[in-house]
């Protein structure tokens, strides 16, 4: 590979100029890379799509276990959908485990699913502008779902309204 | 009687007909037709071209130009499957019209009718021929090339039989462009560098003789780069030179997770 900087070859100079410019710069002005030169490492820039990719399937795999667990729980064991009440709620916040299960599954689905989205409008929106304010529109709801939720979930009071 | 159905005027070409083989079929050739000059749309004209069950594709495109319209026009260069010209969609399904047989496409119940069409996603000039320079540009952007640094060895650069193998499937690919245009990706979004370009950057990113892989790998971990990819295996179905294209994808994505070719 030739170097960029070697734009002017020393044959094209006068032969007493040639000497002078020899001494002057080193080996690699001239094209010429030193014997064994290191390779050449590159700069990573954003790898922000690749993270974007890996969260997806990461997530993918956490939420298999949320979703699933939350749904046998809510909809399957021990009477199923008919004894949730406020009690039952209550109940389960009082625990920081299901806490914890909550609030995680509330951060992954809404990331995941708006990490989906995003590709979906970057993919089929024509004009920047179109694409601007659809992503715009979709942070805002990302902050409102997981911001709202995350308020619900830390702040359950469960003599709220008694 | 081989006749065009739609314009008498131009039926004929002035050509005199070959004698009609036995065993041919009367083939209906549904092409999409569209001239920049006259047309505000591309339209779907048909033809009834006598062919063998032997016979390519191309050959029936051949008998439309040669006998019947003169006016059509595709690409096509070796007719052999190696220069990746005349690569359309036919029956929906992109493939090289010079390597698919009459009786493949006449189907189980002997139905003996075929669309053409050009390939999707890129601008189309005239009938079945469209502007293949963003597909080369996309190509050129990945340096199809290889690249070493340091000193140049005074004999052949020595390979290991191991090596080779590692990217022997992707130095397969012609440029033929139906993967890339086989992607609902590409077709939504013209920008992604498509499965060509990530296949011919394959070939030199694990190829143990190149010293580019950095670069390379940089240029597809853009973000209309590799992850823009999203497994449809496309590209795999309709690549004629049957390269694995979606597992070529998923080893560059491998290679720029853990930074290792």
């Amino acid at each position: 590979m030739t170097n960029p900087t070697a734009s002017s070859p020393v044959g094209s100079l006068p032969p007493d100029l040639s000497g002078a410019v020899a001494s002057t710069s080193d080996a690699s002005s001239r094209g010429i890379e030193a014997p064994r030169a290191p390779r050449r490492r590159v700069r990573t820039g954003s790898n922000f799509e690749m993270y974007s990719w890996l969260f997806m399937r990461l997530s993918g795999i956490v939420l298999v276990v949320l979703v699933l667990g939350h749904l046998l729980i809510m909809n399957v064991l021990d009477g199923g959908v008919h004894r949730i009440n406020w009690g039952f709620v209550a109940g389960r916040w009082a625990s920081p485990f299901w806490q914890i299960w909550d609030l995680a599954m509330l951060w992954l689905a809404e990331l995941h699913g708006a990490n989906g989205l995003r590709v979906i409008i970057n993919d089929y929106s024509r004009r920047p502008g179109t694409r601007f304010w659809l992503q715009v529109l979709l942070a805002v709801s990302v902050v409102l779902t997981v911001g709202l939720g995350s308020f619900v979930i830390f702040t359950f009071d469960p003599s709220m309204g008694s | 009687m081989t006749t065009s159905l739609v314009d008498e005027s131009r039926a004929g070409g002035g050509a005199e007909l070959p004698p009609i083989p036995d065993g041919a079929v009367m083939l209906t050739v549904n092409i999409q037709r569209f001239n920049p000059e006259t047309d505000d749309a591309p339209h779907m004209e048909s033809y009834r071209v006598p062919a063998q069950p032997g016979d390519r594709l191309l050959n029936v495109l051949h008998y439309i130009k040669w006998y019947i319209d003169g006016s059509l026009v595709f690409r096509r260069s070796c007719a052999h499957g190696v220069c990746g010209s005349d690569a359309m969609r036919i029956n929906g399904r992109n493939r090289l019209a010079c390597k698919i047989l009459v009786k493949d496409l006449l189907g189980s119940n002997n139905k003996a009718e075929v669309t053409v069409e050009p390939i999707k996603g890129l601008p189309l000039l005239k009938d079945l021929i469209v502007n293949m320079e963003p597909f080369f540009d996309a190509y050129r952007a990945v340096k199809p090339f290889l690249i070493a640094h340091g000193n140049e060895p005074s004999k052949e650069r020595i390979q290991s039989q191991t090596d080779r193998a590692r990217f022997d499937d992707t130095t397969k690919c012609i440029l033929c462009a139906a993967c890339t245009t086989s992607c609902p990706v590409y077709w939504a979004e013209d920008a992604y560098v498509g499965p060509a370009a990530i296949v011919n950057a394959h070939r030199f990113i694990f190829d143990s003789r190149d010293d580019a892989a950095d670069d390379r790998l940089e240029i597809l971990s853009d973000s209309e780069g590799v992850w823009r990819c999203r497994t449809t295996f496309n590209c795999t179905d309709v690549c004629p030179r049957g390269i694995q294209v979606t597992k070529a994808i998923q080893e560059v994505k491998r290679a720029l997770m853990f930074r290792r070719v």
